[in-house]
């Protein structure tokens, strides 16, 4: 195996908990009940090249945003120590009730704040939050408000709520840095379980493990084979298909009565499950994800999909010739690509660039002038309507590179259902992927699989989402290319792809400090840093 | 124990600059938690300025209280179509043309807007972007990402918002976290309230303090709260050490958070002042997600409702109601295209002169705009109504969509500032900055400042026309 570039090292970062982390914790530590019953206190990031992950790193948090992350507090804490909790919570039970017992106060402090924390507290931290709970169960005569209002104050300590990335020295490489065990830990668990380390994971970093060979090799065999793989791996590829757009995302129910909320849900569970069931279960090539026919089917998608339905969830599989062909086909792609009341050739064609060959696409001309789309209005296909644009200098340059790919599309409608025709005209669904002819639907969807940047946009997503921001063309490029020479040696397979990123040097090496501290860690001309969300920029027309 | 009656012995420890805390000191800890409560801590920041202001103008509440001054903000999408929406006669009494024509009822409570324009000089004109970032903060983007500094609300809320629970609140009938014009900086934005129901549990949930309550007991654990903010803030303190430039700055705003905590913490341990117009109505239902005008609407006018009950209670005197997004995307049921892609590719009808259509959307906003001035001149508050001591500031982010025109963009305002404005008013700009009604809002808030806005939307200049 050729050698690691050398190079590869990492930027420090400081990142929000995102909601769905911030859920997570609560949820292995306190259990799915409580969890499930509070709204993480935390808004969507801002989409930072291509994950909204990666926003993380650079949001900051408002006085408003404080004060939700300590009302959800005080309505965990007031959960965690319940009666219907507190004896399967609380590793101990107080002496007397009305008092204070600060044994007792410790043992549930000491345990908690490290899997809050993400690391073992300090004797002076302990004692101070034993000292809270203490004053706090004299104040209310009651050990378990005290318990609570010293639960509070950690549920709302910057060490909760930013995963910080700690440096020390390198022992094996001298004058290099290293993140410490436990940043390293964290970084290992929430790449791959979108959650925090579990108990075992903190006392390899602890004991030191961690930082030996055999130590992080058991440690990652050990999380790839967990189950919590399936729902890391879910939160990844939801931020990179952009699934966030289903919470606001509605049908016209005039145009398209078959499609309710359900139908929006199911269609986004679909395609992760398709996804896990493909990379994870199958271990199949990546690229294939484009051409398979196999997915899942609920009875609300068999209407749309115009299918018998089954008894919930079922395997189903679209019979060779079926215009039915990979992720792009799926009623998720299609219908979050379009709008509430048509299709839209554009949002499809940017979506499959920016979503899965990492391209970016171009904002809307400044001061553009749209008087010329009115003679198009009443055109009976998009291809038609879009000719305007593409026959149009100004608009021409993106929606070049958006609309051909997504006219091979059009015979799904809006909502994803197949059409033969739109709006009683014939579609012509030929087009070009950069340089690759089709015909059709399976020919873009071949076209899409054989993509050279299709592999190693999915290394530049996962690498940037392990390592907490956004990938550095200038910084990373060698250990991206490295990365995806190993993919494809691996057979383009997802978990071996997982288990090089969590080994590699370069998630665990640190940048030298002079690339520390900027808003990536390179200077701001390179940076590829930007938002790119449908909301925080400005959306393609049409 | 109770709190109030507790001694602190003369031996207190204090901390001092510099001491490194060592093992948890109970006496110190009990200390300071007593002193924050005794000495009522930051219940004073900010009254005392806001009280003097409101005598001299403010009408007052029954049992002699003056009702403080609020500040709000409403938004709607693309703008209009000029031929019947800018009416033809300035001043009082002015024409509704049949765009605007739902403001007839609310006509003696507004001010419109005309004629005023938002400039980009140097930057480019970002599509739907550059008009709504200019009248809310003063300086052209020069980048779609790029929300260049505080909005006006945060400013007027740093102001006037220091004495209730919430500085300001942010509510969106789109339905949609993501949609706020509110932002304390480039990269931190104030999320809205986007669901009625968590809207109104967040605001009359546990922490809610009944203004008219018989009794009143501080509750033992906020006091606890407070006093255990001093060892998250020295958690804080630790960590600072640790990260470079860009990340302390986000620290130092966490650090803004947790003093913004510590002034809540202190207002729930003080009795509120009775809010005769208080009056807390049952949990709303939510509303399925969407945007077809009618959800939106009905969306609209539960958010005002709650964002009503939450002024009229006193947990906030900034608030934040945004319709529509910039490129809007309410659809009209049955129609092909959303508003945003109606303004563009609809045809102006030769003989109306107009973009049906996209006037059918413009009327759908200003027939909710409507809705919302008339509930504020509905809601009984002393002698007047709530907006009888308010300033809403009204803006969109085009003025012309079809062509992305930010030239002429146009603006409303509602409420007297507690006599301080006139209203009834159609104010044409005459081709200077619209920054001037947000120079002027701020103005009114009391903020000292001299000038708002960035190059050629700088302004110093207020809009005499409208002051009382």
């Amino acid at each position: 195996m050729q050698a690691q570039p050398p190079d590869s090292a990492s930027v420090l970062r400081t990142r929000l908990l995102t909601g769905e982390q911030y859920t997570n914790t609560i949820a292995q530590i306190f259990g799915e009940d409580i969890s499930g019953s509070i709204l993480p206190p935390i808004p969507p990031m801002a989409r930072t090249d291509g994950l909204l992950a990666s926003g993380a790193a650079f949001v900051g948090v408002t006085s408003d945003q404080i004060s939700q992350i300590q009302q959800a507090a005080t309505s965990i804490a007031a959960k965690v120590v319940d009666e219907e909790h507190r004896d399967f919570l609380i590793p101990c039970r107080p002496e007397t009730q009305a008092e204070a017992d600060p044994a007792c106060a410790e043992l549930f402090l000491r345990e908690t704040g490290r899997l809050l924390f993400r690391q073992t507290l300090e004797d002076v931290r302990l004692a101070e939050l034993v000292d809270i709970a203490g004053y706090a169960a004299e104040q209310t005569e009651d050990f378990y408000s005290g318990l609570a209002l010293a639960l509070e104050s950690m549920l709302i300590s910057p060490e909760f709520i930013f995963i910080v990335d700690r440096a020390e020295p390198d022992p094996n490489r001298p004058g290099s840095e290293r993140l410490d065990a436990w940043s390293l830990a964290s970084r290992l668990s929430f790449f791959l379980w979108n959650g925090p380390p579990d108990d075992a994971l903190l006392d390899a970093a602890e004991s030191g493990d961690l930082h030996t060979e055999a130590g992080l090799s058991a440690t990652v065999e050990r999380m790839l084979s967990s189950a919590r793989l399936e729902t890391g791996m879910r939160a990844f590829f939801d931020d990179m298909l952009g699934f966030d757009g289903f919470g606001s995302l509605a049908k016209d129910p005039v145009i398209y009565p078959m499609v309710t909320g359900s139908t929006l849900r199911d269609a986004r569970e679909q395609t992760l499950r398709t996804i896990v069931d493909h990379l994870l279960r199958q271990e199949s090539d990546y690229r294939d994800l484009f051409t398979t026919r196999k997915t899942f089917m609920s009875p609300s998608l068999a209407v749309v999909y115009g299918i018998p339905a089954g008894n919930g969830w079922t395997p189903h599989e679209f019979e060779a010739g079926s215009p039915r062909i990979g992720l792009l086909t799926q009623v998720s792609f299609l219908a979050a690509n379009s709008h509430a009341v048509r299709s839209s050739p554009t949002l499809r064609g940017q979506a499959l660039r920016e979503r899965f060959l990492c391209q970016v696409v171009p904002p809307p001309p400044p001061n553009v002038d749209f008087s010329l789309l009115e003679e198009a209005e009443h055109a009976a296909t998009a291809r038609e309507r879009l000719d305007v644009h593409n026959t149009n200098p100004a608009c021409a340059g993106c929606h070049l590179i958006t609309d051909p790919i997504g006219l091979a599309l059009e015979s799904f409608d809006g909502a994803g259902r197949f059409r033969e025709t739109e709006n009683g005209a014939e579609l012509d669904l030929s087009g070009e992927l950069d340089g690759v002819l089709y015909e059709d639907v399976a020919g873009l969807a071949s076209a899409m699989r054989d993509h050279p940047k299709l592999s190693n946009c999915l290394v530049n997503r996962l690498y940037a989402y392990g390592a907490g921001g956004p990938v550095s063309l200038r910084r990373d490029r060698d250990t991206i290319t490295w990365f995806e020479n190993r993919f494809a040696a691996n057979g383009y397979r997802l978990r071996p792809l997982l288990r090089e990123l969590a080994l590699g040097e370069a998630f665990s090496t640190v940048l030298p400090d002079e690339n520390q501290g900027n808003i990536d860690g390179t200077d701001a001309s390179e940076s590829t840093y930007r938002f790119s969300g449908p909301r925080f920029g400005p959306p393609r027309q049409r | 124990m109770n709190p109030h009656t507790a001694s602190v012995g003369p031996d207190s420890a204090r901390r001092g600059n510099g001491e490194i805390m060592s093992k948890f000191n109970r006496r110190r800890f009990l200390a300071k938690t007593l002193r924050g409560t005794l000495n009522g801590g930051a219940i004073a920041i900010g009254l005392p300025l806001l009280d003097v202001f409101l005598n001299e103008n403010g009408t007052a509440l029954a049992n002699g209280a003056p009702i403080p001054m609020r500040f709000g903000t409403w938004s709607w999408g693309l703008g209009m179509s000029e031929s019947i929406f800018v009416p033809k006669k300035t001043g009082p009494d002015f024409d509704l043309p049949e765009e605007i024509a739902a403001l007839a009822r609310i006509r003696k409570h507004i001010n419109l807007y005309t004629n005023f324009h938002v400039f980009k000089d140097d930057a480019p004109n970002l599509c739907h972007h550059s008009g709504w970032v200019v009248l809310r903060s003063g300086i052209a983007p020069m980048t779609s990402e790029n929300r260049p500094g505080e909005t006006i609300d945060v400013s007027v809320a740093r102001q006037i918002g220091n004495a209730t629970r919430f500085r300001s609140l942010s509510a969106t009938a789109t339905g949609d976290v993501r949609d706020s014009f509110s932002y304390e900086g480039g990269n931190s934005v104030n999320a809205p309230e986007w669901s009625p129901l968590r809207f109104y549990q967040r605001l009359f949930g546990e922490d809610f303090q009944d203004p008219n309550a018989e009794s009143f007991t501080p509750d033992p654990r906020v006091m606890v709260r407070k006093s255990a903010l001093s060892a998250v803030r020295d958690d804080a303190k630790k960590l600072e050490k640790s990260l470079g430039s860009a990340d302390r700055a986000r620290l130092d705003q966490y650090f803004a958070g947790l003093r913004d905590l510590e002034r809540r913490f202190d207002l729930q341990l003080t009795k509120p002042d009775p809010r005769e117009a208080c009056i807390v109505s049952e949990a709303p239902e939510d509303l399925p997600t969407g945007l077809d005008a009618d959800l939106v609407s009905k969306r609209h006018r539960m958010m005002t409702e709650l964002m009503l009950m939450a002024v009229a209670c006193d947990q906030t005197r900034v608030f934040n109601v945004f319709y529509a997004s910039a490129f809007s995307s309410t659809i009209k049921p049955g129609y092909d295209k959303p508003h945003h892609t109606a303004t563009h590719e609809e045809a102006v009808d030769s003989e109306l002169g107009y973009q049906p259509n996209v006037s059918w959307f413009t009327r759908r906003a200003m027939e909710e705009w409507a809705y919302y001035v008339d509930a504020l001149a509905n809601f009984r508050e002393g002698d007047g109504s709530l907006l009888d001591n308010a300033f809403v500031y009204c803006t969109t982010d085009q003025s012309f969509a079809k062509t992305h025109s930010i030239d002429g963009i146009p603006m409303f305002s509602a409420g007297t500032a507690g006599g301080r404005v006139k209203t009834g008013l159609h104010v044409d700009g005459g081709g200077s900055p619209g920054c001037r009604l947000g120079y002027t809002a701020q103005r009114l808030m009391g903020l000292e400042i001299e000038s708002w806005g960035d190059k050629s939307n700088t302004t110093s200049d207020g809009i005499g026309e409208i002051l009382a």
